[in-house]
């Protein structure tokens, strides 16, 4: 029998898997209105494309379709579930903190006396994610469609 | 005959002696590099000890050494492609990819016109294609495809029609991603047949299969020193010697000339006006000793050793996975070497690559440089085992073992 690492389980939890093989909000919106942002990463090929609609400073709906690893993947289908129907400043907040999730060193995350800490407990699902910062090549994946989200609230912000 | 012994070769290549989360590696990454000898090692490593001093230049003891150790590997590179011509056909470049920017632009840029056709595959690693179409947006050569078939093959079928206006056939001997062999010595007859000249690419095939310039009746062959059991850092550029001689310089600076004035330069004879610089010494001797020891295992037992891992490889495959690992490359062992690119259904190459991982097992998830073919086959990437001398059928076993890990992880 395989002694596999809990280093592969860190990174492949229970809830990554869930959401890779049901990703929710899957789908596309009519754009225009709603805006539309292509994310790619060309060393690997994962690509998502997010479609979001907002009205009155708030995410209504937001839909996405891509092809990827698991991490990209299920990381946008986390994403999704975590900023529909958020405004845009918490829209905001949320990918600063994952932002920071991800670029946290391991470090910080095993003593909890160190400072900048994460707060796991308000990242909610997204924070099954953390795994990911152990497997360094993997971190583009994850935030992947986190940027492309980015773009798109600044593409708004150019727009209004 | 020479006698070939795939664990001796093992015992011979410390690298393989790595423990990787508690298990013993499981290399199989050859066709995206190989693993070195001893024999490699220490002669580099010895003639940093005792000889090292800069070639061509001085005239002390260990600088004649140096300079004799690296004319010595262009010998034996010669003998090893049974260069005509002998050493003064060979070229050190700093890799295939180098090789191949040193086809495009130095004959490339020289003989080719704009309309004339430069044919290569879809089955081309980037280094032969991406060169091409910088010589296109400078010169306006056309650079056409030869496609390839539903079995991985090249589609010859229309080859004629394809070879018109074409002045280069630029293909590769063994594909990297499918581990096709093609026909190179009938390309030859065809390209010849048409007034066109035939490249190789040898990057795979003169690492894994026997090469003779003259039997396979080519013109230029390029290949790269880390992919043979040889260090990195050092291409090789062969070409007959009045192709050479033909061919102006590529990069310009030191080692390159015969004579520089304040009004010009004159460029050196030989490979070495195609040397700019201080050439990869160490790399040199270190592929000297890569080809010695090649050839000491036979590339005939090489070659076979390699077919029957792949051929035990593909038929376990088959049987274990039931088409959920699917290969995507021809699935008998006729003209296929140990290159097995793999699609896991439903499961993403880079996913499975890191459970592979943590077995110990490395393989190569992506592209590999490949773009045409992965779209060819509407394939993103692909996980990509590769077999070498020193490997196994054990290391078949650890991969069938995590294969089937990742299937059920993600199933």
């Amino acid at each position: 029998m395989s002694n596999l690492g809990s280093n592969l389980d860190d990174l492949y939890r229970e809830i990554i898997l869930d959401h890779y093989r049901s990703p929710r909000n899957r789908g596309e919106l009519d754009s225009p209105p709603a805006i539309r942002v292509e994310g790619f990463n060309p060393l690997c090929g994962d690509e998502i494309v997010v479609y979001l609609d907002v009205e009155d400073g708030v995410l209504k709906n937001i839909k996405m379709v891509g092809s990827g690893c698991s991490i990209s993947q299920s990381s946008a289908s986390l994403m999704s579930a975590a900023v529909k129907g958020k405004t845009l400043k918490q829209v905001r907040e949320t990918i600063a903190m994952f932002k920071q999730l991800m670029t946290v060193q391991e470090s910080t995350l095993a003593h909890d006396d160190e400072s900048p800490k994460v707060d796991l407990h308000a990242l909610g699902e997204l924070a099954a994610l953390q795994g990911v910062i152990k497997f360094p090549v993997r971190i583009k994946c994850a935030t992947l469609a986190w940027n492309a989200l980015t773009q798109g609230l600044d593409e708004l912000n150019r727009l209004s | 005959m020479t006698s070939f012994n795939a664990k001796r070769v093992r015992a011979d290549i410390p690298q393989l002696n790595r423990v990787i989360f508690d298990r013993p590696i499981t290399y199989l990454d050859t066709a995206s590099t190989s693993l070195q000898p001893n024999a490699v090692i220490d002669a580099m490593s010895r003639y940093y000890q005792l000889r090292h001093a800069n070639v061509h230049r001085a005239v002390y003891q260990t600088a004649s050494e140096a300079t004799a150790a690296y004319e010595g590997s262009r010998e034996a590179v010669a003998r090893f492609i049974n260069a005509p011509g002998g050493a003064g056909e060979v070229v050190f470049t700093k890799n295939a990819t180098e090789s191949f920017n040193l086809l495009a632009k130095s004959w490339g840029a020289t003989f080719l016109k704009a309309g004339d056709v430069v044919l290569v595959s879809e089955m081309e690693h980037h280094a032969n294609i991406v060169p091409w179409f910088q010589l296109r947006e400078q010169t306006g050569v056309e650079v056409r495809f030869i496609p390839t078939t539903d079995d991985y093959r090249l589609d010859l079928s229309r080859l004629d029609e394809l070879m018109r206006g074409v002045k280069l056939l630029s293909i590769t001997g063994m594909s990297n991603v499918l581990g096709t062999i093609n026909p190179i010595n009938e390309l030859a007859g065809v390209a010849h047949r048409h007034g066109a000249m035939i490249a190789v690419d040898g990057a795979q095939s003169v690492a894994h299969l026997p090469t003779d310039v003259v039997a396979l009746d080519i013109d230029f062959l390029i290949f790269t020193g880390h992919k043979m059991l040889g260090p990195t850092g050092i291409g090789v550029f062969w070409t007959r010697e009045d192709i050479l001689d033909s061919m102006p310089p590529f990069l310009g600076g030191g080692g390159m000339i015969a004579d520089v004035r304040t009004d010009g330069y004159t460029p050196a004879d030989g490979p070495t006006r195609f040397e700019a610089g201080t050439p990869p010494i160490a790399e040199a001797v270190g592929l000297n000793a890569a080809v010695l020891y090649l050839d000491g295992l036979g590339m005939t037992n090489v070659v076979r050793h390699e077919r029957a891992l792949a051929g035990d490889s593909l038929t376990r495959l088959a049987l274990e996975f039931q088409g959920r690992v699917r290969v995507i490359g021809p699935s008998d062992t006729t003209d296929r070497g140990g290159v097995i690119s793999l699609d896991v259904e439903g499961v993403h190459p880079h996913d499975v690559a890191q459970v592979l991982d943590q077995f110990g097992v490395c393989v190569r998830p992506g592209h590999h440089c490949a773009k045409p073919l992965m779209r060819r086959f509407d394939l993103a990437a692909t996980v990509r085992a590769s077999y070498g001398p020193y490997s196994l059928a054990k290391d078949t076993d650890v991969l069938i073992e995590a294969l089937g890990h990742a299937v059920k992880m993600f199933g």
